[in-house]
């Protein structure tokens, strides 16, 4: 079995990011950048897979622009064999859509032809979590998503939903899964291991030399921190709570 | 890559650990195996040793870092990688290296490093433990003292005098199984900080050594010590280094929060002078 991996170069998430001052995006001037942790998991899995020797080959994708490479490299060091890098300058926050993401992993999977694509549920910038299901649906395969644990000789997988988990059973491979927090816990990339991604293979190419076209739907207007959580109110009693649901804040 | 992997690795595993090893004096085996799994142990040296084959910009970096997390974790480290594992991989046989280097690299053993005694630390070329050659072997007599990690090591590097007319021209290094009869330790040392790593005397009475653990040449201890030291000293400045990042990360976190007169700390004058 070949995986394919997604992963996408985030902001960290210990930061504390702010508003650019023209108000059209997150400034990302000197922050400090990491791989989606989704992703990671979402790496650890595949990896994991091929320690298992249920995998043959873990090839790891990426798209964005120069540094991305530095995400596909500690991809590597986790244990990916090779990386594919989609170079844009296009604002991987919010000027690629998932749309347009799934559009050009899907192209990549059709030369690749992995048996299964591992992607994070979401990232944790966007926050869409639509990516994995688009991709599904354009390669016209299944999809397993916010998995908590694959079984890939079942064919089965469980998934975190709202009010617990539940475990589905797919047709068979390829399909598409998409990791959920507790699907496992990533390692560390030992030194050993980082010496050796230092010689594997990172192949880059543009969204263009790949052949995808792309048309965004949507368009960011505006960006804007929420207004600052005001004191809240004691209220006597369910009754009083009741009416002021109701009277005040006028939501039931 | 490196600097992030020690970097989060000192903040997820060895940070909220580090206070409660150090106000119990407890030796951190878990990290320490975890820094072996890592390749921390064995940075500099080649892989045929089980070592990470990088250089010591790595070792450096990797120190810091560590170092910023716990200190004893950080010294651990420190002493195996410069002070222990220098000497044998630049002056070690193959088979010195196969038996004295691998496995503690792959942080399955710890060494340490025999130089200073009681009287006598600067000056490190008037050794008076004394190594006589014995048949096949060399009788060691004498005592180390302030030894980092000499409770929890299995081997140790002792420099010894085989030719007092030679003065520092005539010490020598020796590889010592700590189990070796004759060996004992001293009291572990009750130190201001760095309390989860042992400090202690190394106490020889003739401690038999097989002559084919020595290391190099006889008389090549004085320039293997010195030349193990320079190296040692850029590991322990990573440590200070990440020491001292760790504590003004701390202290401004409390200027900000601590409150006197009505305002952070931090506003005020004096505090802002730091």
């Amino acid at each position: 079995m070949r995986v394919l991996v997604g992963v996408k170069r985030v902001v960290d998430y210990a930061v504390k990011v702010r508003v650019a001052a023209d108000k059209k995006a997150v400034d990302l001037a000197n922050v400090k950048m990491s791989m989606n942790p989704f992703c990671e998991i979402a790496v650890e899995e595949a990896v994991r897979l091929k320690e298992a020797k249920k995998a043959t080959e873990v090839i790891a994708v990426s798209i964005g622009p120069k540094a991305s490479a530095e995400t596909l490299r500690t991809a590597l060091a986790m244990g990916a064999d090779r990386g594919i890098h989609i170079t844009t300058d296009l604002r991987t926050d919010q000027e690629l859509g998932s749309l347009s993401v799934a559009k050009i992993l899907a192209k990549v999977a059709e030369e690749e032809s992995p048996d299964a694509i591992i992607l994070g549920k979401q990232s944790i910038d966007g926050d869409f979590g639509c990516t994995g299901s688009m991709l599904a649906s354009l390669m016209d395969v299944p999809q397993c998503t916010f998995a908590a644990k694959i079984d890939f000789d079942a064919s089965t997988v469980e998934r975190e939903t709202d009010t617990g988990t539940e475990i589905v059973k797919f047709p068979g491979l390829p399909a598409v899964f998409t990791a959920d927090l507790r699907l496992n816990e990533p390692r560390y990339a030992t030194l050993p291991n980082i010496m050796k991604a230092k010689k594997k293979k990172i192949d880059a190419k543009s969204i263009e030399d790949l052949g995808v076209e792309l048309s965004e739907g949507n368009e960011v207007l505006e960006v804007f921190e929420p207004p600052p959580r005001e004191a809240g109110i004691l209220v006597e009693d369910v009754d009083g709570l009741v009416d002021k649901l109701k009277n005040e804040a006028s939501v039931i | 890559m490196i600097y992030s992997m020690c970097r989060n690795f000192a903040d997820t595993e060895l940070a909220p650990n580090a206070a409660k090893w150090d106000k119990e004096h407890s030796y951190p085996s878990s990290a320490v195996s975890q820094l072996g799994n890592l390749g921390l142990m064995g940075i500099s040296f080649s892989s045929t040793y089980g070592g990470a084959d990088l250089d010591y910009l790595a070792y450096a970096i990797a120190m810091e870092e560590v170092s910023r997390g716990c200190a004893s974790t950080g010294v651990i480290m420190s002493v195996q990688n410069s002070l222990y594992g220098g000497p044998v991989d630049k002056f070690g046989t193959n088979e010195q290296k196969e038996k004295y280097l691998t496995p503690f690299a792959e942080g399955k053993s710890i060494g340490c490093f025999g130089l200073s005694e009681p009287g006598n630390g600067s000056d490190a070329g008037a050794a008076s433990t004394t190594a006589v050659k014995s048949g096949s072997s060399y009788i060691l007599n004498g005592t180390k003292a302030w030894i980092t990690n000499a409770h929890d090591a299995s081997a140790a590097i002792v420099f010894a005098t085989t030719d007092k007319s030679m003065k520092h021209k005539g010490i020598s290094a020796f590889i010592v199984d700590t189990d070796t009869p004759g060996f004992s330790l001293g009291e572990k040392e009750d130190k201001l900080g760095i309390r989860a790593s042992s400090t202690g005397n190394l106490i020889m009475e003739d401690v038999e050594v097989p002559a084919e653990n020595l290391l190099g040449e006889e008389g090549m201890g004085f320039k293997i010590a010195m030349m193990t030291l320079d190296a040692g000293r850029i590991g322990i400045a990573g440590q200070a280094l990440g020491i001292a990042t760790a504590s003004i990360d701390c202290a401004v976190k409390y200027a900000l929060d601590r409150q006197a007169f009505g305002s952070p700390i931090s506003k005020l004058q004096s505090i802002q002078n730091k």
